[in-house]
């Protein structure tokens, strides 16, 4: 078992039936880093997360998490990691007060520290003024606050977070990921599955899941210096009768409007793609500026999850 | 120690969210309250005053001394005097009556001439209680001498014991302990574990260090308290009420009663692993909840049913609590006198904890 590393997966496939929800995973993840899990729903994420903490037992391969091997020693393993589920899972009839207790005494964290510790995650997550109110009673935000003050509540080494932010406004999607950089800077290593561009952007590092497969991996930077594609961005007044036009190269691997902007991937071993682009644009007498662009993490996501036949030029 | 600890959280949990769960509270004392009332009020095997119409085609002597001894007998309630038995059929037809009593104009004659019957009583046999009762007043005496009437009687003597009045809420009471307790403790725990599903908690629990025995164990320790309390409540009111005595040990009762309660629990236990929803849990309950009140003795009794529905019944935990109760209740019996039953009910709750217990840990998957 590598010190490094927080978790280590190795061909890690699990079957619903007749469907593949995890189709041999190899997964490395660093201590004390953000690693991010991106994907649409039904990728494989959330399965990941529950057999990566004993929740499901893997059809095939295995997993070192913490230095305890999955399934085997999740009992072990389960006082030094903390969960988050993608649903609130609190006791809704409970105080904030009385959850974070009930969660201590479960986690047998000893009496004397149970009191300032639930203080301390009061003021750290801004929950002191809803201390008495029931947790079915609050926001979006406020619960998923909670969800993390209980998640973290007796330090765990491990955070796994799966789709923490799906119900929560922007600002306090901010203030959770701000959250999350001070854990891993204390040292706790944090898995978050997201489907938010933004959100993957933030991660040290990154996996991209489609249908069960892990199709990239890597940090967000390099991922989107690496995509094997020219990212070309076409700015029309007419995007509709300038998406018909582009349409018509062969080599265009995929179209994305973003309002009167286009988005077009065309592999790296087309040599003249913005020509191409322009020259198409011009023989379809459609007016507008082409540029070439570095590619966003979007455009990543939109590269590896394309169809091989896509891909090629 | 650590497990422990664990324990008696999800417990305080678990009583804490009872607590303000208002309706859940109002049921565990509701609940017994009403069903002891209706039981012992509404519902009465004892039947007497049955609507009755007489037909006195004689009107002698003799058949208006008959007709005044039928009141007497408390069974019939004489409302209507009809000219013929054609018209007792009439009314029986309509539902207006349900026995008519037709006396022929011959009726001194036939009284005397042992080969034909003075009498005709026409019963609506659609109730075979409303029968049974009707059969009884075949032996009525009709003679000239009410003097000879006690040479007359009966040579076999019926003595009820343990219930000489016969008042239906004694035998009621102590079978509806077993009712009561069957239908909340199962209710409660058959949703216990589902509603965490349902509301996403399991999954965090899973996740946490807790062990599915613990969790278990301290989800049902407050309901065993709650179901001693309905106990409480039910003995109480029977005796207020009712007059239904404990001729036994009270600590016997007790005994019988937690582990009865700790078999309810352990098989609601087992539903709520079964099922996926709160209402799929409340049909489980009710499909278990028909043969405890019809197999078990309390409705029936037991040595009438079907051989097949009398093993049906011994598998059930209430079949033996009731017997145990009604023994303690009402024949002074102390739990050494009815070891097996005691046992059965132990042994389930093991076997029933212990299932939903290995189908908890696999469900995970």
């Amino acid at each position: 078992m590598n010190d490094e590393l927080a978790i280590r997966a190795r061909g890690l496939s699990k079957d619903f039936g007749h469907l593949r929800a995890v189709d041999h995973l190899d997964l490395d993840v660093p201590r004390a880093s953000i690693y991010g899990f991106l994907g649409p729903n039904g990728s494989g994420k959330s399965t990941t997360i529950r057999m990566l903490c004993g929740l499901l037992t893997p059809t095939e391969g295995s997993a070192d998490v913490m230095g305890f091997r999955v399934p085997e020693q999740s009992k072990e393993l389960k006082p030094k990691i903390g969960y988050m589920t993608q649903r609130f899972s609190l006791f809704g009839d409970m105080t904030v007060t009385e959850n974070l207790e009930f969660i201590a005494e479960i986690y047998s964290v000893p009496s004397a520290r149970r009191a300032p510790r639930i203080e301390e995650l009061l003021e750290k997550y801004d929950l002191a003024e809803q201390r008495k109110q029931f947790a079915g009673t609050m926001s979006g935000g406020q619960r998923q606050r909670l969800g993390l003050a209980c998640a973290v509540l007796h330090h765990p080494e491990l955070l796994l977070l799966d789709e923490p932010t799906s119900a929560v406004d922007p600002q306090s999607r901010r203030d959770f990921w701000a959250n999350l950089f001070r854990l891993a800077e204390g040292g706790t290593t944090i898995l978050v599955s997201t489907h938010y561009m933004d959100e993957a952007e933030r991660c040290h590092k990154l996996a991209i899941l489609d249908h069960g497969i892990k199709v990239a991996d890597g940090a967000p930077q390099e991922l989107q210096k690496n995509t094997g594609m020219h990212v070309i961005e076409v700015l029309a007044d007419d995007p509709y009768h300038a998406q018909a036009a582009i349409s018509s190269l062969p080599v265009v691997a995929s179209v994305t409007q973003l309002g009167i902007r286009l988005r077009i991937l065309i592999p790296e071993s087309v040599a003249d793609a913005l020509d191409r682009v322009k020259k198409a644009l011009r023989d379809h007498n459609v007016v507008a500026r082409s540029h070439i662009a570095d590619a966003t993490l979007e455009d990543v996501f939109v590269a590896v999850t394309l169809k091989p036949e896509q891909r090629a030029a | 120690m650590k497990s422990l600890s664990r324990l008696m959280a999800v417990t305080r949990k678990e009583v804490r969210q009872l607590r303000r769960d208002r309706l859940t509270f109002a049921m565990i004392f509701g609940m017994p309250m009403m069903q002891i009332l209706l039981f012992g009020y509404a519902i009465n095997t004892d039947v007497r005053d049955l609507k009755t119409a007489v037909a006195d085609e004689a009107n002698t002597h003799l058949s208006r001394e008959f007709i005044t001894q039928l009141g007497e007998t408390q069974v019939t309630d004489i409302r209507r005097y009809a000219n013929s038995a054609a018209e007792l059929e009439q009314l029986l037809r309509a539902g207006e009556i349900s026995i008519g009593v037709a006396i022929p104009p011959d009726f001194d004659r036939r009284v005397i001439d042992s080969n034909r019957s003075a009498v005709h009583i026409l019963v609506d046999g659609s109730d075979p209680t409303v029968l049974g009762v009707a059969n009884q007043l075949r032996n009525m005496p009709i003679t000239f001498d009410s003097n000879r009437r006690d040479k007359e009687q009966s040579a076999i003597e019926v003595r009820p014991y343990y219930n000489p009045e016969r008042r239906t809420p004694v035998n009621i009471v102590p079978g509806l302990m077993g009712v009561i307790l069957t239908m909340t403790m199962m209710i409660f725990t058959a949703a216990a574990i589902v509603r965490e599903r349902e509301h996403g908690n399991l999954e965090l629990l899973i996740n946490t260090p807790v062990t599915s025995i613990e969790l278990m164990t301290g989800k049902i320790l407050p309901y065993i308290a709650i179901g001693l309390l309905q106990l409480a409540l039910i003995l109480t009111i029977g005796d207020l009420l009712f007059d239904v005595p404990v001729r036994g040990r009270v600590l016997d009762l007790y005994v019988a009663a937690s582990l009865f309660i700790a078999a309810n629990l352990a098989l609601g236990l087992f539903v709520s692993t079964m099922v996926s929803t709160q209402f799929q849990a409340m049909q489980a309950t009710f499909f278990l909840m028909m043969p405890s009140i019809l197999l078990s003795g309390f409705m029936f009794p037991f040595d009438g049913m079907p051989v097949a529905a009398q093993y049906l019944g011994e598998a059930l935990p209430i079949t033996h609590f009731i017997r145990l109760t009604r023994g303690i209740m009402l024949r002074e019996a102390s739990l050494g006198d009815m070891p097996f039953a005691l046992i059965y009910l132990g042994l389930f709750a093991l076997v029933a904890m212990t299932a939903a217990a290995l189908r908890f840990s696999k469900r995970l998957d």
